[in-house]
């Protein structure tokens, strides 16, 4: 593992010691396999002790991880086959989304997925993930497509946030997020999105508004970076841990709310532990889904996206006033 | 006598006053998509115009709709100031007045900002809805008040625009939206968030009922707002020199490290950008919408039979 937090150190240096044990009883042949199975007993407590309790902030530190697959890691393993298609028809293709048709357990879909680079010259060409209006635009295109053709469609979401530049707010970056959420919401196509990273705001919502919400265990979906944050609460960016705290955006979080409907198991210590492990939970996860979703007529579809959002919002009201206000309502004015 | 030393000192700015930062110094322009930043409105007397320095007398700027009387700055104004300007006298009716936040995160120090700023800006939330008249066109109207957490979209925010959309589709009335806001609002979490999904997806039910939706951009609105409801306008209005983009222009130069051209991200900027249709003075709004309104009456329609 190339990547170590601070949290996990115990269980790296209980590995380590019982490295050197049983290197040490290789060449001094001496038999310490008890010894050994103890404290492979201890790594295992702690490994569930530290990674069953992680802190919003550790599950950032996981979400954000170098080595957390991307779309084209689990692309080859999600569909048997993926073509594809690229740019926006208005000014270039963004290469934080990644867009096209691919198959899904036999059946063709629609994916539309942001792209986090792995390395610095990779996230140089993808904008570490951070979409330009491109990038939306070239996804409404496509999602029209599979709303013309009838297919699925599945998003991806994986972004710090969109991209905060210039020429983001020349070509105009919140109509063509507000443009990604007014399409969706009238497709008669199945619309599954799932949180594999990090859900970066506004950017991630232009992805975010399915049928149904998945969440990867350590993944997490903010309307704010947890650093913005503390820095806009206590002036102090190194409060981040404690803005990841009182956000409430971890998976397990937004399953609460109400807003995630299913998370999906990652492999103790996060999804980099084990890619072909993750995906085939996402695999499996989605199916159930989409083969729910694909027994539901069109327009009910478009319905149950509508009923879902608007559901969403915490309030008081004196209901009375309101209710007898719509049923009220005169067409007369 | 008063007067007297206010005009002396309008001389005197206005041959020196070659500052063109279009950008008031009290505007404080979110950081963050999202975000919210505190502004006072000038109080007392007299008030100094952040764009050409003229020292104007509150009463005299309250008369010409807070517009600056030598160079026709538009200083920001509250939701009631704004429906007054605006709708035919005793056509207001307000809706869902009583829809009241609430702290569902238990976030640090919400309740107590939320009680400042009902304080502050004497509303119960950051927008005011209801159904008006323009010269006697009835329509829908939603106004933010800058005021109130700088009218950012928490839950009540984003319920009030979405009700307020959903009864215009009843009433078959056009919706016109005056939008000024930080953003969606970070004490309420990911259910801030996905109120721009809500009002943006009650907007495309509206389209699909062949309603006009005026979105009238004014002076900030950033972030969450700009990325949902305020950007999808069949007709999009600002007012002169308003701020208007998606990040925050502090948050551009700081994770950037990009400098901003002069005038960057201002209404013409968003008009030279194709982003805006109309950019109109606050004391031409009135007539401007009544036109627009009038022209898209349901007997207006082709194919349609009165
Ligand atoms: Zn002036």
């Amino acid at each position: 593992m190339a990547q170590l937090f601070e949290f996990e150190k115990p269980i790296a240096e209980l590995e380590l010691k019982i490295a050197e044990i049983q290197k040490f009883s290789a060449d001094k042949g001496i038999d310490l396999s008890q010894e050994v199975s103890t404290l492979e007993k201890k790594a295992a407590l702690l490994k569930k002790e530290i990674y069953g309790n992680l802190e919003p902030w550790q599950k950032v530190q996981i979400a954000r991880h170098s080595e957390r697959p991307n779309f084209y890691d689990y692309a080859p393993l999600l569909f048997e086959d993926f073509i594809e298609l690229k740019g926006d028809r208005l000014f270039a293709d963004d290469r934080s989304i990644a867009g096209g048709i691919a198959l899904f357990h036999g059946m063709p879909v629609t994916v539309i997925a942001q792209v986090k680079g792995k390395d610095t010259k990779e996230n140089i060409k993808r904008n570490f993930g951070m979409p330009h209006p491109e990038g939306y635009r070239k996804a409404v295109r496509l999602m029209d497509q599979a709303e013309k053709f009838g297919r699925p469609i599945l998003t991806f979401i994986d972004t710090p946030g969109a991209a905060c530049d210039l020429g983001a707010e020349e070509r105009g970056q919140g109509e063509a997020i507000a443009r990604c959420l007014l399409a969706t919401s009238g497709y008669h196509v199945p619309v599954i999105s799932t949180v594999i990273g990090e859900g970066g705001s506004g950017g991630a919502l232009a992805l975010g508004v399915g049928n149904v919400l998945l969440m990867l265990e350590n993944s997490f979906y903010s309307v704010i970076a947890p650093e913005s944050c503390a820095s806009i609460l206590w002036k102090d960016t190194t409060k981040a841990k404690e803005a990841a705290a009182a956000l409430k955006f971890t998976a397990q979080d937004l399953l609460r709310l109400g807003v995630a409907d299913e998370l999906v198991r990652e492999p103790q210590g996060g999804a980099h532990n084990n890619l072909h492990q993750t995906a085939e939970e996402l695999s499996q996860v989605i199916s159930k889904y989409l083969v729910r979703l694909r027994l539901e007529s069109p327009e009910a579809l478009r319905d149950q996206r509508y009923q879902k959002l608007r559901a969403i919002g915490v309030f008081q009201e004196t209901a009375d006033i309101n209710n007898m206000l719509d049923s009220d309502v005169s067409t007369e004015s | 006598m008063f007067k007297d030393i206010f005009r002396k000192t309008k001389y005197v700015t206005i041959k020196s006053g070659q500052n063109l930062d279009r950008r008031p110094s009290e505007v404080v322009p979110q950081e963050e998509p999202g975000i919210v930043t505190k502004k006072e409105l000038p109080d007392g007397l007299w008030v100094k115009c952040p764009k050409c320095g003229e020292v104007l007398f509150n009463k005299n700027l309250e008369e010409n709709s807070r517009v600056c009387t030598t160079c026709e700055h538009h200083f920001r104004i509250s939701a009631t100031l704004r429906l007054k300007l605006l709708v035919d006298e005793d056509s207001f009716e307000e809706w869902d007045a009583d829809l009241k936040t609430q702290d569902s995160l238990d976030f640090p120090g919400y309740d107590e900002k939320i009680s400042e700023a009902q304080e502050k800006s004497g509303m119960a939330e950051g927008v005011l809805t209801g159904r008006a008249k323009i010269e006697g066109v009835p329509f829908v109207i939603a106004i933010n008040e800058a005021g109130f957490m700088m009218g950012s979209m928490g839950s009540v925010v984003g319920e009030k625009i979405t009700r307020a959309i959903e009864r215009a589709i009843k009433l078959r009335l056009p919706v016109v939206i005056f939008s000024t806001s930080g953003g969606a609002r970070m004490q309420e979490g990911i259910l801030s968030l996905y109120q721009m999904a809500k009002t943006s997806a009650a907007l495309g039910k509206l389209a699909e009922n062949h309603l006009l939706y005026i979105s009238v951009v004014t002076d900030p609105t950033f972030g969450g707002v700009t990325a949902s409801y305020a950007s999808l306008g069949d007709i999009m209005i600002s007012e002169p020199n308003a701020l208007i983009g998606f990040t925050g222009p502090r948050v551009i130069k700081q994770t950037m490290r990009q400098e901003l051209p002069a005038g960057a991200q201002t209404a013409e900027f968003n008009q030279e950008h194709g982003s805006i249709d109309l950019i109109v003075a606050r004391n031409q709004m009135r007539p401007v919408l009544a036109r627009l309104l009038r022209y898209h009456q349901e007997g207006a329609r082709y194919g349609t039979t009165v």
